[in-house]
């Protein structure tokens, strides 16, 4: 269970996350929707450890351990995946090599074996072809060249192979069209489980007609400011966050 | 400029002369050498397996044979050993002179290491490497050094009409290390690749100096230069295409990108495009900077640790130039060796 109590968060000298308190229950997906600017991103980095993103107030517990004295690795390795909503470019190191260089990172830092090439392989052809992708590109540097659509299904495969307890998606429907959502929506769906936490952040409703939550949070100006069910979703689609504003507050 | 000759020290260039700009020889080197005592051939070269003929100095002085002309298809190793393990050894100097030739039509692989142990010491190596006509050599080298070793190499290469050469030095530093290339386009059509990778830690020294002379229609050139360096060491990257009058039709590219990884660390680029002739195409790129922060804070966030992505990247950035290597076998030592040594 994720636990965020009155988290204060600054980029550079700028307060970002100004007092934020939210829980995902273990099994639970979550959304947080909120205007351009309010904090979502920096939400993400804060809870993955982007440095330049200072916590400076406030507490994140994951299954009872504190995150935030943890580099980012660390966090990575308890489970913590954040997607991004632009994907790097990594030139030179084949997607392959990546994902199974940060499996193994990932292993070792539990205390658990490493897995053997032959092994990853296998998991590798299992989890590309779920996802519809072509082996070959697997063999390409990671995101080089690589399609919108194409880099947030790499993210997906990323997620099917290292098995994250607690999922952040930003933004990941941002340069995605009708058919690519669906598909990446469905490798999504296919991780939920009921140890598996899940934030999907999100400016429009639309990813979440394809990603149900079980709750809807709105974050306005650095803090929760409503919390509800699926149809706070589309009240928000209808009505817009003019009335979350701080002007309209 | 009168040749260098170690045994004068009244030829040693300082950073007066302006080739000579960045890697000042009399600053390190005030007086000529004692001459080096002999050595000892032992242990394996890097590129053993890969068989075919060899040439072997050790101290400046020939095993067997100082030259060799190829015809067909040949291997060839060529071992410069400095063996300074000694007392009598250390502070001294050696030279040597190596003449190489691919007869027309013949497609020479040339494997050269230079292999330095122990302390202090001076090498000096000349070579003169000639291309016939279609001929084609490929020249790979692996240069391994003390930390306090002094060394220069020349190669004089000269490329007949429809010749290939390829070149891929990778140098890890020295006191002071330069490998200097002097390539002429003798003919027309000449085809040339001048790659260069240094990877350098500590106070090392590396300077990769080059000189391409168009002088013929038709040719191309191109440069692929690679590097890292930590702590106080310093990379040099010279590059001077020269395009002579009548030259047309030359295709001339030349790129230079280095990573500084440590704070006191210096990269001193310098890339020249000298063009007398009208209907040619010449292009250079240079630059200098970091290891990409967002790359970086991606790998940690998949679990990869900060020194294993730095690694990771580094390896990333320079191996383009090992890819470039064609002939298979060979790639791999060196990728193997280069990444033994990151």
């Amino acid at each position: 269970m994720l636990k965020i109590n009155n988290l204060h968060v600054s980029v550079g000298e700028k307060p970002i996350l100004k007092g934020l308190t939210l829980d995902v229950p273990a099994g639970e997906v979550h959304a947080i929707m909120g205007p351009n600017g309010a904090g979502k991103s920096t939400l993400g980095y804060a809870l993955s450890g982007r440095p330049g993103y200072e916590a400076t107030e406030g507490a994140v517990d994951w299954n009872g351990e504190s995150l935030l004295d943890l580099d980012p690795a660390a966090r990575a390795a308890k489970g913590v995946f954040l997607s991004f909503q632009y994907p790097i470019e990594i030139p030179g190191v084949p997607a392959l090599t990546f994902v199974r260089t940060a499996l193994n990172a990932q292993r070792r830092a539990r205390g658990e074996d490493e897995v053997s090439a032959p092994a990853f392989l296998k998991l590798v052809k299992a989890a590309s072809a779920a996802l519809k992708m072509d082996f070959d590109m697997l063999k390409r540097p990671l995101n080089v060249g690589f399609s919108g659509g194409e880099k947030k299904r790499m993210e997906i495969l990323q997620m099917a192979l290292l098995e994250p307890s607690l999922l952040i998606l930003d933004e990941t429907d941002s340069g995605l069209d009708i058919d690519a959502l669906r598909i990446v929506s469905e490798g999504v769906n296919a991780l939920r489980s009921p140890d598996r936490s899940m934030l999907v952040i999100t400016h429009y409703q639309r990813l979440l007609d394809y990603i149900k939550p079980d709750r809807v949070h709105v974050l306005a100006a650095g803090r929760i400011v409503a919390s509800g069910g699926p149809e706070l979703a589309l009240k928000l689609e209808a009505e817009g966050y003019d009335q979350y504003l701080p002007a309209a507050a | 400029m009168t040749a260098l000759d170690i045994t004068d020290a009244s030829t040693f260039p300082s950073r007066r002369t302006e080739a000579w700009k960045y890697s000042d020889l009399r600053r390190v080197l005030k007086e000529a050498p004692q001459p080096s005592p002999s050595g000892v051939l032992n242990g394996p070269g890097a590129f053993d397996a890969l068989n075919g003929d060899a040439i072997v100095f050790v101290n400046g002085v020939a095993v067997g044979v100082d030259a060799f002309v190829a015809s067909g298809e040949q291997t060839l190793r060529l071992r410069f050993i400095s063996d300074a393990t000694s007392p009598e050894q250390a502070g001294t100097g050696h030279a040597t002179a190596v003449q190489i030739a691919a007869r027309a039509g013949a497609k020479l692989l040339l494997l050269e290491t230079h292999e330095g142990r122990g302390g202090a010491y001076v090498a000096h190596n000349r070579l003169t490497i000639d291309v016939a006509p279609g001929a084609e050599v490929t020249r790979i080298v692996l240069v391994e050094e003390p930390a306090d070793a002094i060394s220069v190499t020349e190669a004089q290469v000269k490329v007949a009409a429809g010749g290939l050469y390829r070149q891929t030095i990778v140098a890890t530093g020295a006191k002071l290390q330069r490998l200097e290339t002097h390539v002429a386009h003798g003919a027309e059509g000449a085809d040339v690749r001048l790659d260069g990778l240094y990877a350098l830690t500590g106070a090392r020294h590396t300077d990769l100096t080059s000189v391409v002379d168009h002088l013929a229609a038709n040719g191309q050139t191109s440069q692929l230069t690679k590097g890292v360096v930590r702590d106080t060491a310093r990379g040099v990257f010279q590059g001077k295409i020269v395009v002579e009058r009548g030259a047309d039709g030359t295709d001339a590219r030349m790129g230079h990108h280095a990573l500084i990884l440590g704070e006191r660390a210096e990269i001193d680029a310098k890339p020249e495009l000298i063009i007398y002739a009208d209907d040619v195409q010449c292009a250079h790129g240079n630059t200098v900077g970091n290891l990409d922060e967002s790359a970086l804070f991606y790998m940690q966030q998949r679990g990869i640790p900060l020194d294993e992505a730095r690694a990771l990247l580094t390896q990333a950035f320079l191996i383009e130039v090992v890819d470039r290597i064609e002939h298979e076998q060979a790639r791999e030592v060196v990728r193997s060796w280069l990444t033994e040594r990151l």
